[in-house]
């Protein structure tokens, strides 16, 4: 495999490998300081992000590489014209390998198909965005053990929550999970992911608009209603608080719920609720860079 | 009705009824010098109605544009006043340049030198997906 657009583009077996070896990361990170000596990471950010561009550039220094690169559209060629297949072509010059994220869906795509290096998907708009996939699976092992048998309820923006569709979509491929989708009537899944992906393999959910089962739930993902992807500022005003995650509410749960948020969070988890030890978004984080250090030493081939 | 019949050229048969305005216009057959004939609501023998256009001339069809405006037709390539080949479409896995992705999030709403490329997601249903961003295509080009 050459780039990772999709989480789709990894298989189970691939999945497997990486968490190991972010387990293996974590166990021994000495092993891996000096992986990537005179590698070069080049993160080329459209839009702004902290922790994911934050994240792999850490990665890739812990790996004992260098990084360049650009955080805005306004700073790159972009501003100038130039387009997304050029800039791949002229990066590939000077990089060994790319993480994109770009507000237009489907532009780290078009990047791999002119690169001549691997391109890793950093996010495109409200579409993919699997290294937080990859992140989301590897808290979900360490916390659960295992990624089959679940019970996952997503709560706020599934619509455009593109962390949302890409969790679902990998945890599909795992036996015996099911998913509780918790969302207004406006921000529920697209019909792509109900259809396509939960009705065609057969995967029990349930949509709604309360917190009636959260006794049931193994994992809870709570998103932000994310004011960038809406057209119209007065359907965000009106659906940004109608979700939100309270110590109140967390009494009927599970002593061992995994409380999931990819970040930044906004209102959508009261702060009371960060002192609850079933509160795993900010290892979450943590999670992601080990996640990046070991999908990069894949897709640059290094052991 | 007499239509004459072809020496060398295409004939396609079995488009649904009501349809060949629209694939005279897609294939731009107008552009076309020899002799091209619309025949709609012909009587069909597999029941019901249907349209047919022959081409008096062996010209390039895109057979997947054809496929995905209307799979069920049989294209009839004659030669010497004979069939000498017949090719009954389906819907193809990717269409290329044929229908306009909508989504205005797509990167494709800003690169104009990007071919709309679309693949087929659900051939029972006859669903069509951006390659990019995964919208679903509607059906009209």
């Amino acid at each position: 495999m050459k780039d990772l657009i999709s989480i789709t583009d990894l298989s189970v077996d691939e999945l497997e490998s990486l968490i190991k070896k972010a387990m293996d990361i974590i166990d021994n990170p000495d092993e891996y300081a000096e992986k990537c000596k005179r590698k070069k990471l080049a993160t080329l950010f459209y839009e702004p992000s902290t922790r994911t561009r934050l994240s792999f550039e850490a990665a890739m220094l812990e790996l004992g590489g260098s990084i360049l690169g650009f955080s805005e559209a306004n700073s790159s060629s972009a501003s100038k014209g130039e387009s997304v297949s050029d800039t791949a072509k002229t990066i590939s010059c000077y990089a060994d390998i790319i993480a994109m994220r770009h507000p237009k869906e489907g532009a780290p795509m078009v990047a791999a198909g002119a690169a001549s290096i691997p391109v890793i998907n950093a996010g495109d708009g409200g579409h993919n965005h699997p290294t937080q996939t990859l992140t989301d699976l590897l808290t979900i092992y360490r916390e659960r053990g295992r990624l089959s048998n679940l019970k996952i309820g997503f709560c706020g923006d599934l619509k455009f929550g593109r962390t949302v569709h890409s969790l679902i979509e990998a945890m599909c491929r795992y036996e015996g999970n099911s998913f509780v989708l918790i969302s207004p009537d406006e921000l529920k899944i697209p019909g792509y992911l109900r259809a396509g992906v939960l009705d065609k393999n057969k995967i029990p959910y349930l949509e709604t608009d309360n917190w009636d089962n959260m006794p049931e739930l193994d994992i809870l993902y709570m998103t932000r209603v994310q004011r960038e992807r809406f057209f119209n500022e007065a359907d965000y005003l009106r659906l940004k608080d109608v979700f939100i995650l309270t110590a109140d509410k967390l009494m009927s749960a599970k002593d061992e719920l995994v409380i999931m948020h990819p970040l930044p969070r906004v209102n959508e988890i009261e702060r009371a609720v960060d002192e609850d030890e079933r509160a795993c978004y900010f290892e979450q984080v943590r999670n992601g860079k080990y996640m990046r250090m070991a999908l990069i030493l894949m897709l640059l081939g290094i052991e | 009705m007499t239509i004459d019949s072809i020496k060398n050229g295409i004939v396609l048969d079995h488009i649904t009824s009501g349809k060949s305005m629209e694939i005279y216009r897609i294939l731009e057959l107008s552009k076309l010098d020899c002799s091209v004939a619309i025949i709609k609501n012909a009587v069909s023998r597999r029941g019901g109605r249907k349209d047919i256009i022959k081409i008096d001339s062996e010209i390039d069809i895109n057979l997947d544009v054809l496929g995905y405006i209307d799979p069920g037709i049989t294209v009839n390539i004659v030669r010497d006043g004979q069939i000498c080949q017949k090719r009954q479409l389906e819907l193809p896995e990717r269409v290329s340049g044929v229908i306009k992705c909508k989504n205005p999030r797509c990167i494709t709403s800003i690169e104009q030198e990007l071919s709309h490329v679309f693949e087929l997601s659900d051939r029972e249903n006859g669903i069509y997906r951006c390659v990019y961003c995964e919208t679903k295509a509607e059906h009209e080009i």
